[in-house]
């Protein structure tokens, strides 16, 4: 039970003192101000060029193959299933703070969800580039989608890997339409602050014709609520789907039951971490500290610790079981994992996703915006090394000894990967500048909701 | 501004507050007053009830959407497994329903989020580019801090001056005439 006490210590979910029409101007005239910052161009600037280097490798790629990567039997899934694992994992976070809060009325959501759900858009999309690459010829994708063929071909509807298709891009299309459902009215405020034509007009079709009658909120908000309860169930069950591509094989160290919840919190863990590390930086940066207050930041911090411990139940369940089961096998990866090859990066791994995050006990850890993003970049790498151990380390030793070999990332496996986050960087760059990266009318009625009744004025100032 | 040779679309008044808005409303919805709607820059708690709104038949356009997908989603699948292509894969049966179900599941998402969307944005009759209301000067202020609550000229009990003087009885910051 909270007691008045503890209460009162919160600190609150949005500064008070705003008005309908001041809230509408601070987040707008970050996108309508005629002049972008020197700060956004340098910046901007380094994640493109970092997306050239993603445009070399993946023309590289298509030239030569999928030989240009460290792939090589046994070890067939590389950085290409990393990298799509930790990416679709980030993207789960926007459609927890989007759906799954908005269904349990939390209203601190409203601050954070418009640039986690664009954040979920540009993982996605960065996460579902890396398959179709992985496929060898990627020009051929279109196989993976039932379509009449001369051959009478179909996918084989009971693999996993099919599901995925239809789990993942499911999965895109619902986030797209959440997403901009979500940005239409605050686009119409945009087409009518507008100053330029060009502005206006693009705004403008966006915005359909959207003038806020109360008939069409009315819709509107049933519309959002069904959305969120769909997605929901959804972003469950795709990640519940990426982790089968894994557990359905018999290949020791995947071959378990507990790998859909360990990767669903897993997917999340590494989400809340990748919006710590954007909120942080962008609140300092546009001096949007009152409407993403500490409040927020202590709650995120605290979303982290309970999933980071459960996935470090996840990792104390693959151990276990790989003794329990009395599988050679599987006790053999275990072997493997914690004294082989890759030991180094499995012991950064523990120390990055289950150590580092017992800080997030202690209330002054949590209220440090600073401590905060080291923490979170610190779960970033420890998710990517998960994902790595989780492929690696399992393929790399499997059943027959004959078959062992040691993965080793050349230089186009890297660059890829750093490439795709400077997509990621680039959409976000982007997406701060022309949208509004906190949703307007959101704010509008949460200032609404938070101002005592009968306080005059909230309207009042034009 | 009196009526001019263009038809007038309604009677547009201005609140400062939600609370006086949805006040205001409920009184147009006791007066009698039909063909009429409210303005505000965020979904406002209870004005549907005080507009007097029927129920809306969203829920059951994204419900059949829902099940449109999945029905679609399994029917796929069991036509591409038990009649377009079947395989003998050891005895095991073409019509294998357990694997069937993520496809199934993620069609009926799919189904019932497109059904959400197009159905608001049909019933909502978006998108539309242009609207008598655009013309009224104040009004882009329903996009930003005021709330604005229409009488429209085709309401049967529509008549200029007595519509006018009930809506300023209802105490807006102002009424003003907005031409189609």
């Amino acid at each position: 039970m909270t007691t008045p006490r503890t209460k009162a210590k919160l600190p609150p979910i949005l500064e008070p003192g705003y008005t309908y029409a001041s809230a509408t101007e601070k987040i707008g005239s970050i996108v309508l101000e005629g002049s972008t910052s020197t700060r956004w161009y340098v910046g901007f600037g380094i994640a493109l060029s970092l997306t050239m280097l993603l445009l070399v490798s993946v023309t590289y790629l298509l030239v030569r193959g999928v030989g240009i990567w460290g792939l090589n039997m046994p070890v067939a899934w590389g950085f290409a299933i990393v990298n799509f694992v930790w990416w679709i994992g980030i993207g789960h976070a926007g459609t927890l703070i989007s759906a799954i809060l908005l269904l349990f009325r939390q209203e601190w959501r409203t601050s954070i969800n418009r640039f986690a759900e664009a954040m979920t858009l540009f993982a996605v999309a960065c996460a579902g580039m890396f398959p179709l690459l992985h496929l060898g010829r990627p020009w051929l994708f279109y196989w993976l989608l039932p379509y009449p063929s001369p051959t009478k071909l179909l996918p084989q509807f009971q693999s996993p890997l099919v599901w995925d298709v239809f789990a993942v891009s499911t999965y895109a299309t619902v986030s797209l339409l959440f997403w901009f459902v979500g940005l239409v009215p605050d686009l119409a405020t945009l087409r009518d602050r507008a100053n330029s034509h060009f502005a206006r007009l693009v705004y403008g079709f966006l915005a359909m014709g959207w003038r806020g009658s109360a008939l069409h909120w009315y819709r509107y908000e049933i519309a959002y609520l069904l959305l969120a309860g769909l997605a929901t169930p959804l972003v469950i069950s795709v990640h519940t789907v990426v982790s089968l591509d894994f557990s359905v094989a018999i290949v020791p160290g995947w071959h378990s039951t507990i790998f859909p919840p360990y990767f669903v919190a897993g997917a999340i863990f590494s989400g809340f971490a990748m919006v710590l590390t954007l909120a942080i930086p962008l609140r300092a940066v546009y001096h949007l500290e009152d409407f993403i207050t500490a409040r927020h930041l202590d709650n995120m911090a605290k979303i982290l610790l309970a999933t980071g411990l459960i996935v470090a139940y996840g990792y104390m369940m693959e151990t276990f079981m790989a003794w329990y089961s009395g599988s050679p096998y599987e006790s053999y990866v275990m072997h493997n994992r914690e004294g082989g090859y890759y030991a180094p990066y499995y012991w950064a791994l523990m120390l990055a996703n289950v150590a580092t995050p017992q800080l997030l006990w202690f209330r002054k850890v949590r209220a440090s915006a600073a401590g905060l993003f080291v923490i979170a970049l610190v779960v970033n790498v420890g998710m990517w090394l998960e994902r790595f151990i989780i492929v690696v380390t399992s393929l790399q030793r499997d059943f027959m000894p004959s078959a062992w070999h040691v993965f080793v990332p050349t230089f186009w496996d890297w660059a890829t990967f750093v490439g795709s986050i400077g997509l990621f960087l680039t959409l976000l760059f982007l997406f701060v500048r022309f949208l509004p990266m906190i949703s307007i009318f959101e704010m509008r009625e949460l200032i609404e909701e938070t101002t005592e009744a009968g306080t005059p004025g909230k309207g009042t100032a034009r | 501004m009196t009526t001019g040779r263009a038809r007038l679309y309604g009677l547009l008044a201005e609140f400062e507050e939600a609370d006086d808005l949805l006040e205001a409303a409920r009184r147009t919805t006791e007066a009698g007053y039909v063909r009429k709607d409210a303005y505000t820059p965020f979904p406002v708690e209870g004005l549907p009830q005080a507009l007097g709104l029927d129920r809306s038949h969203l829920p059951l356009i994204v419900l059949l959407g829902a099940i449109a997908g999945g029905l679609i989603g399994y029917g796929l699948q069991y036509f591409a497994f038990v009649h377009y292509y079947p395989m003998n894969i050891g005895g095991r049966p073409a019509h294998a329903w357990p694997a069937f179900i993520p496809v199934t599941f993620e069609l009926t998402i799919l189904g019932g989020a497109l059904a959400a969307v197009f159905g608001m944005l049909g019933l909502n009759r978006l998108p539309q580019p242009h609207h008598p209301l655009f013309n009224a000067e104040r009004f882009e202020l329903a996009r930003r801090s005021r709330f604005f609550l229409c009488i429209e000229a085709t309401d049967a009990q529509f008549e200029l001056g007595e519509t006018r003087r009930f809506l300023e009885s209802l105490e807006p910051r102002e009424v003003v005439e907005v031409e189609d």
